[in-house]
């Protein structure tokens, strides 16, 4: 009895209590919004950063590593160090047979080649001849009306281009490279395609939109190469590659025989560890964007509790009465909790009703082109983004009234009602 | 007139023979930390049901100490206290909450209505904490303030009613949970010669329909009214 009426009178309280003063309750639920706008800006933002540090991370390619041939730094079988590894086109093929779980693709690389279109400007710049998983392996995606290497292309040692975006844009200005004659180096070649616009970080020999992507079946013939500059492995899931890793080194020290734990022999970059890294910065920089967010609406939190405060001395006398006739500290105190609460929250939604108009016009802003923009990325806001910031509005919301009501509880009616 | 108190059964609880105040050896030590101020020195007092005492003195008495007391608004630092037959004297602050709800009904000599509440609210706030359905609250309610002569004033704030007529939503406030006791401070001494008269009128014809009434009062005319007077003096009840 007495615990279900516990919750019905301070419910019947709370719909009695005189409202603020008006001016006063618009500045309290005006701190709450400022402080709701600020942590849902601040995190909204770490996730917009985080979204696109992710996919510029994914930009080069998921799971993937780069391997390059080393020199030895260990005696091996009666042979000695400082042996230079090279690389074989065809060990390609050896190391899908001993990895077949494994996607693998080879590459060469010539960084200074002539491009001449039939029309349009002549350029120098870099060619690269690889398989045709490499679009998969290294995220090159054709634009709408191109195509990417295909195994046909491969075989038929085809002389076929894929173009970087910037590049195409570059030689062929707002014509559209797709059929169009390209001269690498003297050869013709046909643009099949164009790779569609993309957020790359990290690069090795430049960003992807800059090279342009051939057979390796007919660039190596053509430049005369029988050595990979480097291997592209991909993996289907991030915990498989220390293991990737390991076979493919313990193959290649078979084949050019040297010591499968010499590091140097073969230089190794594994983006799923440094991806790692960045996972933990970006973490942190959202706690740290949290924190700083979650203290603004603190302060909007101790407003309101400043608020509760100036009504609890207010209305000593009344709580007094209250008391007097039978009301219990609980629901007194609840009563208060409540309007705490219920400011808190008004400001709140209002905050996030700001909040989300505000991200709706940043998101007008055009963005492509300006790389600070591009790499800032815009705030995002997100469920869990939302939960959080509900989650330190209640929070703050019972704290503001908590503290009052203890005050409130205090309260003496003996004290406080025979005086004016 | 049909009072609520006088509409139940009359007879006294059980055990009580008809006492609604039974105080043995009352002390009230009021312990500031330097030093402790004795407010009340050992009181007696009984007062049967349909009394009607008054409780006079002059200030520093102890009459207000004796009065928080009485309404379990404070509770005494030695000595036996029943009301009503229940033992109030080591009650914690929820069971005195209840107690005054349910036993006590306080009249104060600066009304202490709550302000942004109407005449019908105010009276319902008792019933509120008492767990009454809201229904029979509201009826309640309008007939108390129909009883008091406020039938057309029911909606209307304490700001919007004169001191006589907040001081008679005041009884009727006091009335709504059927108190055992009707304790009153200094009832008419905010109000003019007329209305002061009003509310002792009320006072007097409550009693008349079985109220107990302890009124503490400088008023002359109120504590002549009182077929009972109590005089305190140095927190002793002193023999006149």
């Amino acid at each position: 009895m007495w615990s279900r009426r516990h919750p019905v009178v301070t419910w019947q309280l709370f719909l009695r209590a005189s409202a603020l003063q008006k001016k006063r309750a618009v500045l309290t639920i005006a701190s709450i919004a400022w402080g709701t706008v600020a942590i849902l800006m601040l995190l909204g933002f770490g996730q917009g950063l985080r979204d696109q540090l992710m996919r510029g991370r994914r930009g080069m390619g998921e799971n993937i590593a780069v391997i390059w041939p080393g020199e030895t730094s260990k005696v091996w079988q009666g042979l000695p160090m400082g042996r230079s590894i090279r690389l074989r086109i065809e060990d390609v093929d050896y190391l899908r047979s001993r990895l077949p779980d494994v996607q693998i693709v080879g590459e060469i690389t010539t960084w200074s080649a002539t491009l001449r279109p039939g029309t349009g400007r002549t350029i120098t710049g870099r060619v690269t001849g690889t398989n045709w998983q490499y679009g998969v392996v290294r995220n090159h995606y054709p634009k709408p009306g191109g195509r990417f290497l295909d195994p046909l292309d491969e075989q038929h040692k085809r002389r076929v281009a894929f173009l970087g975006d910037a590049l195409a844009k570059e030689i062929f200005g707002a014509v559209d490279p797709v059929g169009k004659a390209l001269n690498i180096n003297g050869s013709p070649y046909t643009v099949i395609g164009v790779m569609q616009h993309k957020l790359q970080m990290g690069a090795y020999g430049g960003p992807d939109e800059d090279h342009v992507v051939v057979p390796i079946t007919t660039l190596a013939p053509q430049l005369g190469r029988q050595y990979l500059n480097n291997l592209v492995i991909k993996v289907a899931r991030p915990e498989l590659m220390a293991d990737a890793l390991a076979r493919l080194r313990k193959a290649l020290a078979a084949t050019y025989r040297f010591d499968p734990s010499d590091e140097q022999a073969l230089g190794v970059w594994n983006t799923v560890e440094s991806s790692k890294t960045m996972e933990n910065i970006t973490l942190g920089i959202e706690l740290f964007l949290g924190i700083v967010g979650a203290l603004t609406l603190l302060i909007g939190g101790v407003g309101v509790a400043n608020i509760m405060y100036a009504v609890v001395k207010e209305k000593t006398r009344e709580i007094g009465v209250q008391m007097a006739l039978g009301a219990r500290g609980r629901w007194v105190t609840g009563t208060i909790v409540l309007q705490g609460l219920v400011y808190t929250l008004a400001g709140g939604l209002v905050g996030g009703g700001i909040a989300m108009v505000l991200v709706a016009l940043l998101d007008l802003v055009p963005v492509e082109g300006n790389q600070a923009l591009e790499l800032l990325g815009k705030p995002t806001l997100s469920v869990p983004i939302a939960v959080a910031t509900a989650a330190i509005l209640g929070l703050v919301g019972i704290l503001a009234g908590y503290f009052p009501a203890r005050r409130a509880a205090a309260i003496d009616p003996a004290q406080t009602l025979r005086y004016e | 007139m049909n009072w609520p108190f006088a509409q139940r059964d009359n007879g006294a609880p059980e055990g009580t023979n008809g006492r609604i105040i039974e105080m043995r050896g009352i002390q009230k030590v009021y312990d500031t930390g330097k030093i402790q101020v004795e407010a009340l020195r050992g009181i007696d007092l009984t007062v049967e049901r349909g009394e009607f005492v008054a409780v006079v003195g002059p200030s520093g008495s102890g009459k207000s100490t004796l009065l928080n007391l009485l309404g379990c608004l404070d509770t005494p630092t030695e000595g036996k206290y029943l009301l009503a037959g229940e033992p109030v004297a080591g009650m914690d602050r929820d069971g005195l909450a209840e107690v005054r709800n349910r036993r006590v009904g306080f009249v104060f000599q600066n009304f202490n209505l709550l302000p942004q509440l109407s005449a019908l609210e105010n009276v319902e706030m008792p019933m509120l904490f008492g767990g009454v359905p809201s229904r029979q609250r509201r009826e309640r309610a309008r007939k108390l303030l129909e009883q008091v002569g406020l039938g057309d004033r029911v909606e209307h704030k304490p700001t919007e009613l004169s001191g006589g007529q907040m001081q008679r939503v005041a009884v009727a406030r006091a009335l709504a949970m059927e108190p055992d006791l009707i304790l009153a401070d200094e009832p008419t001494g905010n109000l003019d010669t007329a209305s002061g008269s009003d509310v002792l009128s009320l006072l007097t014809e409550l009693w008349r329909g079985g109220a107990t009434l302890v009124v503490v009062t400088h008023d002359t005319a109120l504590a002549e009214r009182a077929p009972r007077i109590v005089e305190m003096r140095d927190g002793r009840i002193v023999d006149r």
